[in-house]
């Protein structure tokens, strides 16, 4: 009751708000018109700890709040990496056997990275660097008692900053080897970083001596991996070439984290209360996560002590101070339809385009270009797109006894696929023109693709003059023939053909696509068998080669040939090996061509390999290079700077957005309309007549009676 | 031709047979006649019947699988005649034209255009952006879908499964409730305290979660043994009758409960008691003197589950764990329709089609149920 | 009394225990460790001493029932089953696979929950009870027909329609409320309005119905027909007596469901974007979350056996006669 009566005076506000603001605003009346931005995310986040992250929904959150020494420019194509903690990029020397340095184009037994940090960048106020007058930590070691009371993580009040040290780099660095951290780099790293795999076996086996969950200096152990040179310097040591090192720097792996945070977080009780690394950050970055409820809401607020950083040059906002925009709210948003049907409504500032919401707010101009249509344009919405560095493809089973190997029958019948599955078909249907046919393993824009006639995939495709065309149907079915399946029947049995297909898609749209995929094998007269399964049993499949033919994708971690070919490589392969080769896809030629280009540095000696080995892929046709993505990104006329960059994670501080004309928008869009609730009372009040009128007659029977 | 027989056919036809039997086997008998006379003497009762033979007739036709012949010029001189791996029904025969004549994509009912715009060479050779005309135009009655099948075809051929759902559960359903319904009725005792043990454990777990295990479980099973389930139909049947499996192991108890009280009351009857009396064995007491006196609950529930299930299936199709994605069912429809809605312009016809065929099964079975329960025990208040 | 309860209490355990073996056994079938694991880890660059770790990390290296390594009573203890079964007794329900507590959990999604299924539940049995009041009140007439022909109509709907099309008329056409989402505290309330009133609707045509047979055997009896041959008003043996004595039917049928609002609605929650524990239990199965699913498992078992005790209980409060032994 006493609340009540305290939300008394705050009644007519509330009333006003009621008035001026449309009734279906989900955020807090009057937010709209402040500095804030409003986004969504699809799926609750499973870890925020950047030693163990690696999807990009988590990396939305954390890229922004966890500064890696190395960012990519917003702006430059193709992409560039850049410093962003560092004074300038990190120099490399290349060492012998005994540490000695040595030229480049030798034998090289180790690389060695030194970089150096920029000094004065601080963290976002912490409890973990809380001190107490007599400068001992203020929560560490933390009273039972006091940490009993607390419920939320806010209720930590006091707070501290430090500055940023090399130490922190070198830090992060070994929790990577902390088998309790379980980072999934930490497999793949071991290879590269010297002395990784001892630090890991001697800290697992110091963390069976005692609770598994306390607090393990991790910096007493010997690591000769990295060296912290001075405050601001350190080294990072490999084993021998990997030019793609530098890709990882810039990625939250490698990003700071504070040895206070772990001491804070590893205390007794902390871990039940969802009081983790894994679960609230501690960054440097622009943004700091204020406000951590999966289940409803994600929000990031400006770091009151982010350093000097300024929008890059070549752009209207040039030289401005970043980040410009206070406050980021990403409301849990699970579906398609209302995240689309709330970006129409105003309440979101950006979309992706289903490809259901597309004929409404894209269609394709006279040159074939996309563009807005005119009742988007209207609504002042503003469209970007980009090819993705991703691919997506119909992957073989290379162990199949069907379709598998790199025999000349199995090779034609997998080309024939090739030719028969009509991708600009499905880019058209399912994905509304926001796809490129895929021509071979490398996306546009990575070092090594090729672009118009000399770009095309020869197997499937042919040359205009303008354009590629798909090969006629005849192609295929020739090609099917000479396999020994001539009109989809075994030449030698007269068995028709029948192929499998697995996948785990279930989703609204399964349907159709396992449908239109029925349909494509069909016009060669094979027939098509679906299997469709859980995640599970289909991870399982592809690990032990059952599956015969399959969807996969790959979405870069790094803009760089070695990333896609790898994909490919005979010891990369799935069954045995587990790894990324999905298809099994083994041929010595290809390989021995992947482990030369790996080392080398980007220019036409590479680039000549590179075309050998894309020709080799297209011959033996492991895949059929379904299609590139392409992203279409909307947005409100009111959110400016939201160029797409596929490989920046630290893209919220360039944002800038205009509130007052947000609020003014939202308000039009969303006038209610009443008159479905005035007719429905009005039919309420009209179905009292009837009743009232068969009441009386009741009555005079009664009375008659 | 080759006939083709699922499980799910089978059991479909067994199930008719016997019900065939039943009809016969009582059509003299004016006490078990004369209810059913006074459902179909109705207007409403006549009716509902008549609309679920309609119904009925469909799955049935749709039940009768085959694969076709393929032409023996193609296959190597003197080999044996193969056949299609793809499974076709009677009903897909009969509906040829609507099953081969589809379109590119979305287009609406009785439309001689798509529903989307196409880049086209126009007349004078210049890219142009419009409506591509259909194939088949004004061919569709009720539209296409997104890979430009048919729409009525999708909704006739999900008939059958909701059909399958309805009936097939009840069938695996029925021994469970009756056997062990009646056994604790009637025995008492350590039995009844196993019988309510079980059936009261089932019951206090969530169904939906029990559901989505068990669905789960058989399709792990599924894929361990690929080679039992060659063809696509035959993957998509046996997810089914693992379905109506799972629905009816889990729906037995409410039935059961209800026996168990009718056997209570019943079993201190005097005629129960003169068989005792006689030294008529137990099993005999249940099956001669007892199980005929409570058909009617059983009848009474088995038409009222009906509708119960079929819109059960839908749900179940939505979370996840219903009906294998690729076959043709209401839930499926509804599952992709509800995306459509978000279009601009709508594309509503799928979700119609799915609403209007499911409305109209189980309206038809719920005004039906309710003339039988009239009919047949017109005290019965309705245990829910 | 408290004898009796005492008596429930121990026959709840062996409920309980079966409940928890048949998930177990269930869930084991389909997932083994690693596929927990692998969902865990992720799908890039997972190698096997990852899965190992998750395993021993989250105690699903043991094996699952019986323990052959060891020896003793070890043999049944030192297992899956009994680690993870014995803490939900306790209702320590222990860290989600993902690394959440689960108690916590469930307490922060209980409310949401709650505010959607209370509602619903209390205003849906009003109305309804209403509308059957009315349409026996006017018993044979054409408005009775029509409103049960309508009621039967309605129940003839899959509640998907009624979910979709709530959501794009209110919603998306009209504007009156958000399509979906929440916010804790009294902004809540413009989130509420849209799934309470689906919720409403679609129940609508089955318990009118029910409640209006209900009404209809009451007015059938001996003690109704000798108030009316008394000359008492229709509407007020209506009220006095046949409402008063079908309550008793009502509410000791509608006592069983009170418990299970708690976990919420699948199907609405999951459309709305509800953060309540029918939401949280839909992730976890399509996550396959195993920690989850079987305290969810667990705790709906055992709000089951509460709702039985207290239509026990509420027998004896509506009905001296009756006496719980």
């Amino acid at each position: 009751m006493r609340s009540l009566l305290r939300l008394l005076p705050a009644f007519p506000a509330l009333l006003l708000a009621a008035c001026t603001e449309p009734p279906n605003n989900p955020y807090p009346a009057g937010q709209s018109r402040q500095s804030v931005l409003y986004s969504a995310f699809s799926e609750r986040p499973k870890h925020l700890d950047p030693a163990r992250s690696y999807s990009e929904n988590e990396y939305v959150f954390i890229g922004n709040i966890y500064e890696p020494a190395l960012q990519y420019h917003f702006l430059k194509r193709p992409y560039v990496l850049e410093p962003l903690t560092l004074t300038a990029m990190p120099q490399v020397r290349y060492l012998d056997a005994q540490g000695q340095q040595v030229r480049a184009d030798g034998p090289v037994s180790f690389s060695e990275y030194e970089l150096r940090l920029q000094p004065g960048i601080r963290y976002q106020p912490h409890p973990a660097f809380a001190k107490r007058p007599d400068g001992r930590p203020r929560y560490v070691p933390m009273d039972p008692a006091e940490l009993a009371d607390i419920e939320r993580f806010t209720q930590f009040h006091e707070t501290g900053t430090r500055e940023l040290t090399a130490a922190d780099y070198a830090f992060q660095i070994r929790r990577l080897a902390d088998p309790r951290v379980q980072s999934p780099l930490l497999g793949f790293m071991l290879d590269y970083i010297v002395g990784l795999e001892a630090l890991s076996q001697a800290i697992g086996e110091e963390a069976k001596r005692g609770a598994r969950e306390r607090f393990i200096d991790l910096e007493r152990f010997e690591f000769p991996g990295v060296t912290v040179v001075d405050r601001y310097t350190w080294r990072i040591r490999i084993h021998g070439k990997y030019p793609q090192f530098q890709y990882w720097l810039a990625m939250p792996f490698f990003a700071p984290v504070p040895r206070e945070a772990e001491r804070f977080y590893r205390q007794p009780g902390m871990a039940e209360k969802n009081f983790t690394l894994d679960w609230q950050p501690v960054g440097t970055g622009a943004y700091y996560l204020a406000e951590n409820d999966p289940n409803r809401v994600m929000l990031l607020r400006r770091n009151p002590h982010y350093h000097e950083d300024y929008f890059p040059a070549g752009h209207p906002d040039a030289g401005k101070r970043l980040p410009m925009v206070d406050e980021v709210i990403y409301s849990l948003e699970k579906e398609n339809v209302p995240y689309w049907n709330k970006f129409l409504q105003g309440y979101y500032d950006a979309s992706g385009v289903s490809s259901d919401s597309f004929d409404q707010a894209i269609r394709i101009g006279a040159d074939g270009n996309p563009d807005l249509t005119p009742d988007m344009r209207a609504r002042g919405i503003r469209l970007s797109t980009s090819v993705r560095t991703s691919n997506w493809y119909l992957g073989f089973n290379m162990l199949d006894p069907v379709l598998g190997g790199l025999a000349e029958r199995q090779r034609k019948l997998r080309q024939a696929l090739s030719i028969a599955l009509d991708f600009e078909e499905y880019i058209s249907i399912f994905l509304n023109g926001r796809g490129l046919p895929g021509q071979g393993p490398l996306p546009p824009g990575i070092f090594g693709a090729r672009e118009g006639k000399a770009g095309i995939n020869p197997v499937v495709y042919t040359w205009d003059g303008k354009q590629a065309r798909r090969r006629p149907l005849a192609d295929a079915r020739r090609l099917l023939a000479e396999a020994g399946y001539p009109g989809g029947r075994d030449a030698r049995t007269g068995e028709p053909l029948t192929l499998y297909l697995d996948t785990m898609d279930s989703g609204p749209e399964a349907k159709s696509r396992l449908d239109w995929y029925r349909k494509q094998f069909a016009r060669l007269d094979i027939q098509l068998v679906v299997r469709s399964t859980d995640y599970n049993r289909f991870q399982d499949k592809m690990r032990k080669g059952n599956a015969q033919m399959f969807e996969w994708g790959w979405n870069a971690d790094y803009p760089d040939p070695e990333n896609f070919l790898f994909l490919l490589y005979g010891p990369n392969r799935k069954v045995g090996n587990n790894g990324e080769n999905a298809a099994n896809y083994q041929n010595p030629a290809f390989d021995r061509l992947f482990e030369q280009i790996k080392e080398m540095e980007n220019g036409p000696a590479r680039q000549a390999l590179i075309d050998e080995m894309v020709h080799i892929v297209r011959e033996d046709a492991p895949w059929v290079f379904a299609y590139y993505p392409k992203s279409f990104a909307l947005r409100h006329g009111w959110v400016m700077n939201a160029e797409p960059n596929l490989m920046a994670h630290n893209q919220l501080k360039y944002r800038r957005v205009d509130g007052a004309a947000r609020a003014a928008y939202q308000q039009r869009w969303n006038r209610p309309v009443w008159w479905p609730l005035v007719l429905s009372l009005a039919l309420l009040v009209t179905a009292i007549w009837p009743v009232a009128a068969s009441y009386r007659k009741h009555l005079r029977a009664a009375a008659r009676a | 031709m080759k006939p083709v027989l699922l499980w799910s056919d089978a059991l479909l036809f067994l199930l008719m047979a016997g019900v065939l039997v039943l009809v016969w086997s009582m059509r003299h008998e004016d006490w078990l006649r004369d209810p059913w006379r006074h459902v179909m003497r109705s207007r409403i009762g006549a009716g509902s019947a008549l609309l679920l033979v309609v119904f009925l007739a469909v799955g049935l036709l749709d039940s009768l699988h085959y694969r076709e012949r393929l032409p023996r010029e193609a296959g190597p001189p003197g080999a044996t005649a193969q056949h299609s791996g793809e499974v076709l029904s009677a009903l897909d025969w009969l509906l040829t034209d609507l099953r081969t004549r589809t379109e590119k994509t979305y287009s609406a009912p009785l439309a001689t255009h798509l529903y989307v715009k196409e880049s086209m060479k126009g007349p004078d050779g210049r890219e142009v952006r419009d409506y591509p005309p259909l194939q088949y135009p004004r061919g569709h009655l009720l539209g296409t879908d997104k890979v430009g099948q048919d729409v009525l075809y999708l909704s006739l051929k999900s008939i059958r499964t909701g059909l399958l759902i309805g009936s097939l559960t009840t069938l695996v359903m029925l021994p469970f409730a009756i056997t062990l319904g009646m056994a604790a009725g009637y025995f008492g005792g350590r039995v009844d305290d196993l019988i309510q043990y079980v059936y009261t454990t089932i019951n206090s777990i969530p169904g939906v979660l029990l559901i989505a295990a068990a669905v789960l479980v058989v399709q792990a099973q599924i894929e361990a043994h690929p080679e039992l389930f060659d063809t696509a139909a035959a993957r998509a049947d046996v997810r089914l009758l693992a379905l109506c499996a799972i629905l009816g192991i889990t729906g037995w108890t409410g039935l059961a409960r209800l026996l168990r009280g009718e056997v209570l009351k019943l079993r201190e009857m005097e005629f129960v008691q003169a068989a005792r009396a006689f030294g008529v064995g137990r099993l005999a007491i249940l099956s001669r003197h007892l199980l005929p006196n409570v058909m009617h609950l059983v009848l009474i529930t088995v038409v009222i589950d009906f509708s119960g299930l079929v819109l059960a299936e839908a749900v179940l199709s939505y979370v996840g764990v219903g009906v294998d994605p690729a076959m043709n069912s209401f839930g499926n429809m509804i599952n992709g329709a509800r995306l459509e809605l978000a279009r601009e312009p709508v594309v509503w016809w799928q979700l119609a089609a799915a609403f209007v065929f499911m409305f109209v099964l189980v309206l038809a079975a719920n005004l039906f149920a309710d003339q039988v329960r009239d009919a047949l025990d017109p005290r019965m208040e309705r245990k829910s | 009394m408290l004898d009796y309860l005492v008596r429930r209490l121990l026959y709840a355990l062996p409920i309980l225990l079966g409940v928890n073996l048949l998930t177990f056994a269930l869930f084991f079938m389909v997932n083994t460790p690693d596929d927990m694991a692998r969902i865990h880890l992720g799908v890039k660059r997972v190698t096997p001493q990852a899965i190992e770790a998750w395993k021993a990390e989250h105690g699903y290296d043991r094996p699952l029932f019986i323990n052959t390594q060891a020896t003793g009573v070890d043999q049944v203890t030192d297992t899956l089953f009994v680690d993870k079964s014995l803490g939900l007794f306790a209702f320590d329900f222990g860290m989600a696979d993902d690394g959440r507590d689960i108690a916590r959990e469930i307490k922060t999604r209980m409310w949401p929950s709650l505010a959607i299924a209370l509602p619903t539940f209390l205003v849906g049995l009003l109305c309804y009870v209403s509308f059957a009041l009315l349409l026996t009140f006017f018993r044979g007439s054409a408005l009775d027909r029509g409103g049960v022909i309508l009621c039967v109509a309605l129940m003839s709907i899959s509640g998907l329609f009624y979910v979709i099309g709530g959501q794009y008329l209110m919603g998306k056409l009209w504007h009156w409320f958000p399509i979906s989402g929440w916010q804790p505290g009294l902004d809540a309330w413009k989130f509420l309005v849209m799934p309470v009133v689906v919720g409403l609707v679609a129940g609508i045509g089955d318990s009118t119905r029910f409640y209006r047979a209900l009404f209809l055997e009451e007015m059938g009896k001996d003690y109704v027909r000798t108030a009316r041959a008394k000359g008492l008003s229709d509407l007020r043996v209506l009220f006095r007596h046949v409402l008063g004595n079908a309550m008793i039917p009502i509410l000791t049928g509608v006592v069983v469901v009170i418990p299970r609002l708690f976990l919420g609605s699948l199907i609405i929650e999951s459309f709305f974007g509800i953060p309540g524990l029918g939401s949280y239990t839909i992730d976890a199965i399509q996550a396959q979350d195993f920690a989850i699913v079987r305290s969810m498992v667990f705790l709906g078992s055992v709000l089951y056996i509460v709702g039985l005790v207290l239509t026990d209980i509420s027998y004896t409060l509506v009905d001296p006669r009756v006496r719980l032994e």
